[in-house]
């Protein structure tokens, strides 16, 4: 699941850094995650994972490093019940 | 943000065509997350969504939450509105979080200023709060 979340982040986010290097608890708003940067990133990962992230998640917090936002799909997907083969095998 | 002033400004830049790309790739998902139906009855009026009033009121939004100080609140895009009145003049309505945020913090009034030019879209901000006496 991270590297598909690096995967999005390498392609929405336009980051000052290669997303695909970065540590997983690096702050992306520290290597030029924007909030509109974080709108597309959700959307996509949204997309990638079937999953809908509620109001109560558009946090800052929430996008704010791979492993935050691993941490929110896997809730999301833990909340609908959903399991990909890549979120269980990363 | 100095917390016992009164004026707060709020500022952002957005790059249009980043919005464009946005609505491109991600189309009604993209705008109905972030653009509240009013919003999008101005933006769309014409020959499909106008890029540049769109980004004009992402940055709107992005402005009022820096001086609604939003950290790690969780805040909407769409409580925050760009209100168009019929003479042209823009206003900012909070709604939900936002409202509370606001509240919270003493602001009774917010002024709101947008523009774009080719490449760019800016919006500022200002906002006054009740003085800490009255804020109690």
């Amino acid at each position: 699941m991270k590297d598909d979340i690096r995967e999005i982040l390498h392609e929405h986010a336009r980051l000052t850094q290669d997303a695909r290097t970065l540590a997983d608890g690096a702050d992306l708003y520290q290597v030029g995650m924007t909030s509109h940067a974080s709108v597309n990133v959700m959307l996509a990962l949204e997309s990638r994972f079937d999953i809908e992230f509620p109001d109560r998640m558009l946090r800052r917090g929430t996008f704010a490093s791979v492993a935050a936002m691993r941490a929110a799909v896997e809730e999301l997907l833990a909340a609908s019940d959903v399991r990909m083969p890549q979120a269980v095998s990363a | 943000m100095n917390p016992a002033g009164r004026i707060h400004v709020g500022l952002d830049l957005v790059r249009i065509g980043h919005i464009e790309a946005s609505v491109e790739r991600f189309g009604s998902r993209f705008l109905d997350r972030v653009f509240t139906e009013g919003e999008l009855r101005y933006c769309m009026a014409e020959r499909g969504p106008s890029a540049s009033r769109l980004a004009a009121r992402f940055a709107a939004k992005e402005a009022a939450r820096k001086i609604l100080c939003v950290d790690d609140e969780p805040v909407g895009w769409r409580s925050i509105e760009v209100v168009r009145a019929s003479s042209g003049w823009c206003d900012l309505v909070l709604h939900g979080a936002a409202r509370t945020l606001a509240r919270r913090a003493g602001y009774v009034g917010f002024s709101l200023s947008m523009t774009h030019e080719s490449e760019y879209a800016s919006a500022v901000v200002v906002g006054e709060r009740r003085r800490r006496k009255e804020n109690r």
